[in-house]
């Protein structure tokens, strides 16, 4: 009988044995300062098994092909003028969230894998990082090309750097990716990689951008599946990096579960934002958050943790928690966003009735009890011309940054704050979630750049007022902020379509 | 806490574009894995598969009447979930110890 042929990891093995070195000249210690600081026990590099087995000569083809397809897809759109064949014009406050606070995620991730692509001593691991981090420039950039044919013709779309160091729920992205950034190599890897591309982006780039198709927005369609494709290696790259960890020392197992476990979380309240453009941004739906959040959690999440607690590693902490919040975040977060549109880059509204009814029928009594009288009385003040604007600064949480709009679990009237005394300071949280985090590493987490504290302390322009942080942003109602319904956006929308209002009537098409 | 530990919380899955280019790998998938369910949602496919799912290179070459190399479906591969293990002839997503506990 022939010899059974190699597997692809075995021959990648083979060839890239050896390629690296023992350093001379300098300690090896000297030369990868970063690899052993967080605690991290690694006895032999060599049982790393690289998750890509990708020469470069197969990777610049695939990915060519990609390009190739991407490119001619946002040709074809633009010549078409795609963007009058969208749902509707509300759907864009979506798009706006995604380059304004996603699109800088996937230039961080660049940098970050870029920076740990060195900073490993194995030579499989850096390479898969340096691969990594190709890949994450490539998202940012067909990102900023797919939504450039947008800025042609939407608010929103022309300042996403400005925003992303002034605006006060960008804050929440940014902060998240830079305390990834801020850690050491092991901890990167597993938030980034294992944490948020594994066990969470699929609810991004799966459910969303199939709500993306159903909207009629074929250019974000194109490139988020084409970027998931690459987060497909990356999340095998996540995978191979915990278990890698856990074979090496069992000394490890508390240290990677910890990361598990505040990666998990930090992930899990950044993704209240995805809930929201799901439930609330979609003007046609495909699913709810709470419908996602059971295949992608509840299924594939449980089935992966399965095969991982072989290696001792349980349930990320407080997931429990936040299987029960799906019913309320969206919820929630669109509320805030509702009141606070002046000071944004984007525009909101009230859901339409079909879209009322969509969400009763998902959500049910949860949103007919709690939700439903609050959009009806927030209906009736549109109505009698004082449509609801909230006018102060909320509290928000030192760690995840969101602001404290939750709610305790099993009782959604009354608002969820935790407290912490550390060094004569008082800080706030959130949830228990957010509380262990800060309890873990207070010498990082006091330092948080928060928005309200700094805006009060006069460092966003010497803002005072929310009109006056509202300019600093340079967001005038309008054009780039405030209710869809007064916005140019929707005056253009009606424009181009002989003065019809183009809102669908059902959640399908 | 304990975790259910059964079918529905052990399934991998694989999803692709919807396109031309995605139907023969598609519905090999289908034909080679009869426990495979599938999810259509617009522009997007999803195939779960309790513990394990194989793609098969020969099957795919048998519906398309040419080579087909596996690594060349990453162009229209969206997401997947499971360990791999990969041959030229196999690309296979397991959970389980051995990655072959199915």
């Amino acid at each position: 009988m022939a010899q059974p042929k190699l597997s692809l990891k075995e021959k990648y093995q083979l060839m890239t044995r050896g390629l690296d070195w023992e350093t001379t000249y300098q300690p090896m210690d000297k030369v990868f300062p970063y690899d052993k600081y967080e605690g991290i026990k690694i006895k032999n590099w060599d049982k790393w098994e690289d998750p890509f087995r990708l020469t470069m000569e197969a990777y610049w083809k695939y990915q060519a092909e990609k390009e190739r397809k991407l490119y001619a897809i946002l040709d074809s759109f633009s010549q078409n003028n795609g963007q009058l064949n969208l749902s509707d014009a509300r759907y864009m406050t979506a798009i706006k969230l995604w380059l304004q606070g996603i699109t800088p995620l996937e230039y961080y991730a660049h940098r970050g894998f870029a920076h740990v692509g060195r900073q490993f001593r194995g030579a499989g691991a850096r390479v898969a990082c340096q691969m990594q981090a190709l890949d994450e420039l490539r998202h940012a950039q067909t990102q900023m090309h797919a939504f450039s044919h947008y800025n042609k013709h939407f608010g929103g779309f022309h300042q996403a750097n400005h925003l992303r160091d002034r605006a006060w729920y960008l804050s929440i992205p940014k902060s998240f990716f830079e305390d990834a950034m801020g850690a050491g190599p092991f901890e990167f890897v597993t938030s980034i990689s294992f944490a948020f591309e594994y066990v969470l982006t699929n609810l991004l780039f799966m459910p969303f951008v199939s709500g993306a198709a159903y909207n009629g927005d074929i250019a974000t369609t194109t490139f988020g599946f084409s970027a998931q494709s690459d987060e497909s290696r990356h999340m095998t790259l996540g995978i191979e990096v915990v278990k890698f960890v856990l074979e090496q020392h069992e000394d490890n197992v508390p240290i990677m579960q910890r990361y598990i476990d505040k990666w998990f979380w930090r992930g899990y309240r950044l993704l209240a934002l995805v809930g929201t453009m799901m439930d609330y941004m979609l003007p046609r739906k495909v699913m709810s958050w709470a419908e996602a959040w059971g295949i992608y959690w509840e299924e594939n999440g449980f089935a992966l943790f399965n095969d991982l607690s072989r290696y001792g590693i349980r349930m990320p902490k407080y997931h429990e928690v936040a299987t029960k919040e799906k019913m309320h975040i969206t919820h929630q977060a669109w509320s805030v966003f509702y009141t606070a549109c002046p000071a944004t880059g984007f525009h909101t509204w009230l859901p339409q009735p079909y879209e009322m009814d969509w969400l009763s029928d998902k959500y049910g009594e949860t949103f007919d009890r709690f939700y439903r009288p609050r959009f009806e009385l927030f209906g009736q003040m549109e109505k009698a011309g004082n449509r609801f604007f909230t006018n102060r600064l909320p509290l928000v949480c030192q760690t995840c940054q969101v602001p404290d709009f939750f709610t305790e679990v099993d009782n959604p009237m009354k608002q969820s704050v935790r407290h912490y005394q550390w060094k004569g300071m008082k800080f706030n949280f959130c949830s228990d979630g957010c509380k262990d985090i800060f309890v873990n590493e207070p010498e990082k987490f006091c330092q948080a750049y928060i928005p309200p504290q700094q805006i009060y302390q006069g460092n966003a322009g010497g803002a005072r007022t929310l009109p006056e942080y509202a300019a600093w942003l340079r967001c005038p109602m309008g054009s780039e902020a405030g209710d869809y319904y007064s916005s140019d956006d929707y005056q253009n929308w009606l424009k181009w379509h002989g003065g019809k209002d183009t809102t669908p009537s059902t959640a399908a098409a | 806490m304990s975790v259910a530990n059964d079918a529905t919380h052990n399934k991998v899955f694989i999803s692709f574009q919807n396109n031309e280019e995605a139907r023969p790998i598609i519905e090999s998938i289908l034909e080679d894995n009869p426990g495979a369910v599938v999810s259509e949602m617009p522009a997007m496919i999803k195939i779960d598969v309790p513990y394990l799912l194989v793609v098969r290179r020969s099957t795919i070459e048998e519906k398309i009447g040419r080579n087909f190399d596996l690594q060349s479906m990453h162009i229209n591969l969206i997401s997947l979930a499971g360990n791999i293990e990969e041959s030229e002839d196999e690309f296979i997503l397991a959970w389980g110890p051995s990655g072959h506990s199915a």
